[in-house]
């Protein structure tokens, strides 16, 4: 059995096998996705935003499971929002909830919906 | 004995602990470890004689160029090549692979083809996207047939006689395929086209003879043959190379220059532009001599019964996919695979955890990873170094990944 589990938190393991958030919001007014050209993960990041606020946010995308897991707190976390307040959203708050020990080298598994968050808020494109 | 045996205590790296287990380094295919006959050989070369090569009339200056030189020698003999000229050290599989689209498309005609094919290494697929751009040439790529080989009536149906170069991999770095070089090249002749062989994943593991491949240029990296980053091998039929209108200028390629022209240097000098990698040349002629000390033909033998026992042992796990050829055909030292329900790079992670080092992703095979219709794979490769132990702990612990996330 495979004793240490290297990044792979509780929060992780749980996200990326039942995320909560991997659907296509009906509406969506802002769309946005890319690829970490490293490893080819790719992520589409769905908001419906009403009267300024995040009314609901979904990704879906081809990602390992810290991305995934990532994807899918960034959609909590901006959800029900101002759309300023969604803007701000840092690596630390995610990683605050994901709860795992990150090596720089997967960094950017946890900062790629972030990316495509601050591009769909910009407006989106793919 | 058998063949790591011998080779375990040359590698000093293989004493490394990673992640609280032994290192067991399955990731040769991208780059392999030095034994310390290459370590010492470079550090030798620094200590002792380093100076720039050619032109130099003191004594480390001779003795760097002698050494150099003799790096070709060694290299000329290992890969069978006529002659000496033949042998053109460049950086690396991608650099030489650069300077041949550069150069063997630089005379072309707008719609003159250039065939490579869905299992190319990124670096034998974008400097030719780049030369066709410029010379406005059709980039057309032999497709792979279900098992992953090459289907060689589709070669047969784009050979066209516009068809100018073929390029393509003599062993897949995914797939393993190891290609019929001699069958597509006398194919390729046929409509008069040049051909180019990426051997980056074929000259760590197999005896190599320039003379019966029949292709008119093969490119390969010595670091994943035990050797150095840094430099890297073009060989080129003489003929061919003479052909050759050099595309990179600087010192050491010119015999005499003037300020609106220049008289190109001999062959091999001719594309050697610029101060060359010495120390590698240095480290370059010591992994020739491992290697050849311990025989290609065992070489080869040693790492297939590896690849054997690693496919057997994945195949037969459940929700485990291997790709590539299927048993009993030849291939060389890489097994790809994907765990169902993983992303292939969260299976290396947790590989690693267990101090076993594999590569994850699309491998700089995008068209093929989009061919196979997965994002990635994971991927094992083995070396000279590598033992029937590591693989059962690989198979082991790729059986036990599944509990973890899927
Ligand atoms: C088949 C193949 N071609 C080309 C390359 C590129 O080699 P390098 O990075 O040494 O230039 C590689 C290695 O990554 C390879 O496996």
């Amino acid at each position: 059995m495979i004793a240490t589990r290297g990044p792979y938190s509780e929060v992780i393991r749980e996200r990326w096998r039942r995320p909560r958030f991997r659907r296509a919001p009906a509406g969506a007014t802002l769309v946005a996705e890319d690829v970490n050209p490293l490893c080819g993960d790719r992520v589409r990041l769905m908001l419906r935003l009403d009267g300024g606020r995040v009314a609901e946010a979904g990704f879906v995308g081809d990602s390992c499971a810290i991305c995934t897991a990532s994807a899918d707190v960034v959609a909590e976390l901006v959800s029900g929002k101002p759309a300023a307040e969604a803007r701000a959203l840092e690596p630390a708050d995610v990683l605050a909830v994901l709860q795992a020990d990150i090596r720089p080298t997967r960094m950017r598994c946890v900062t790629l919906p972030l990316s495509v968050l601050a591009k769909a808020l910009n407006g989106g494109g793919a | 004995m058998t063949l790591h045996e011998l080779t375990r205590g040359d590698f000093p790296i293989l004493a490394r602990v990673v992640n609280g287990h032994p290192l067991a380094y399955l990731d040769s295919a991208a780059s392999s470890q030095k034994p310390r006959t290459v370590i010492e050989a470079m550090s030798q070369y620094y200590e002792r004689s380093h100076a720039n090569v050619h032109r130099s009339i003191h004594t480390l200056g001779e003795e760097a160029t002698e050494l150099y030189e003799a790096a070709r020698d060694r290299v000329q003999r290992f890969i069978g090549a006529a002659r000496r000229e033949e042998v053109v050290f460049t950086r690396g599989t991608t650099d030489g692979l650069n300077l041949l689209a550069d150069a063997l498309c630089a005379g072309l005609a707008p719609g003159d083809e250039v065939l490579i094919t869905e299992m190319e290494h990124h670096s034998n697929i974008v400097p030719w996207q780049l030369a066709a751009r410029r010379q406005r040439l059709a980039l057309r790529a032999v497709p792979i047939t279900g098992p992953g080989l090459l289907d060689l009536d589709a070669l047969d149906r784009l050979l066209t006689a516009r068809t100018r170069v073929v390029a393509f991999t003599h062993v897949s770095n995914v797939l393993g395929t190891i290609n019929p070089v001699a069958d597509i090249c006398a194919r390729a002749r046929r409509v008069g086209a040049v051909t180019v062989v990426d051997g980056a994943q074929a000259a760590p593991h197999l005896a190599l003879d320039m003379s019966v491949l029949g292709c008119d240029f093969y490119v390969f990296s010595p670091h994943k043959m035990l050797g150095p980053t840094g430099i890297g091998v073009l060989w080129g039929r003489r003929e061919r190379l003479l052909g050759l209108e050099p595309t990179r200028g600087g010192g050491e390629m010119i015999k005499e220059v003037w300020i609106e022209h220049a008289e190109w240097n001999d062959l091999p000098w001719r594309f050697e532009p610029g101060t060359p990698p010495i120390a590698e040349a240095v480290g370059l002629t010591a992994a020739v001599e491992y290697l050849e000390k311990l025989g290609m033909d065992r070489v080869a033998e040693h790492e297939r019964a590896l690849t054997r026992q690693a496919l057997a042992g994945l195949t037969a796990l459940p929700g485990v996919r291997v790709f590539g050829p299927p048993a009993g055909v030849e291939r060389g030292a890489v097994v790809a695979f994907a765990v169902e329900g993983l992303h292939p790079h969260d299976v290396a992670a947790l590989l690693d955890a267990e101090g076993i080092a594999v590569r994850a992703g699309h491998h700089c095979a995008m068209p093929l990873m989009r061919r196979l219709g997965v994002v990635g794979t994971s991927r094992a490769s083995f070396s000279v170094f590598s033992t029937p132990a590591e693989v059962a702990r690989l198979v082991r612990a790729v059986a036990d990944v599944r509990a973890v996330l899927a």
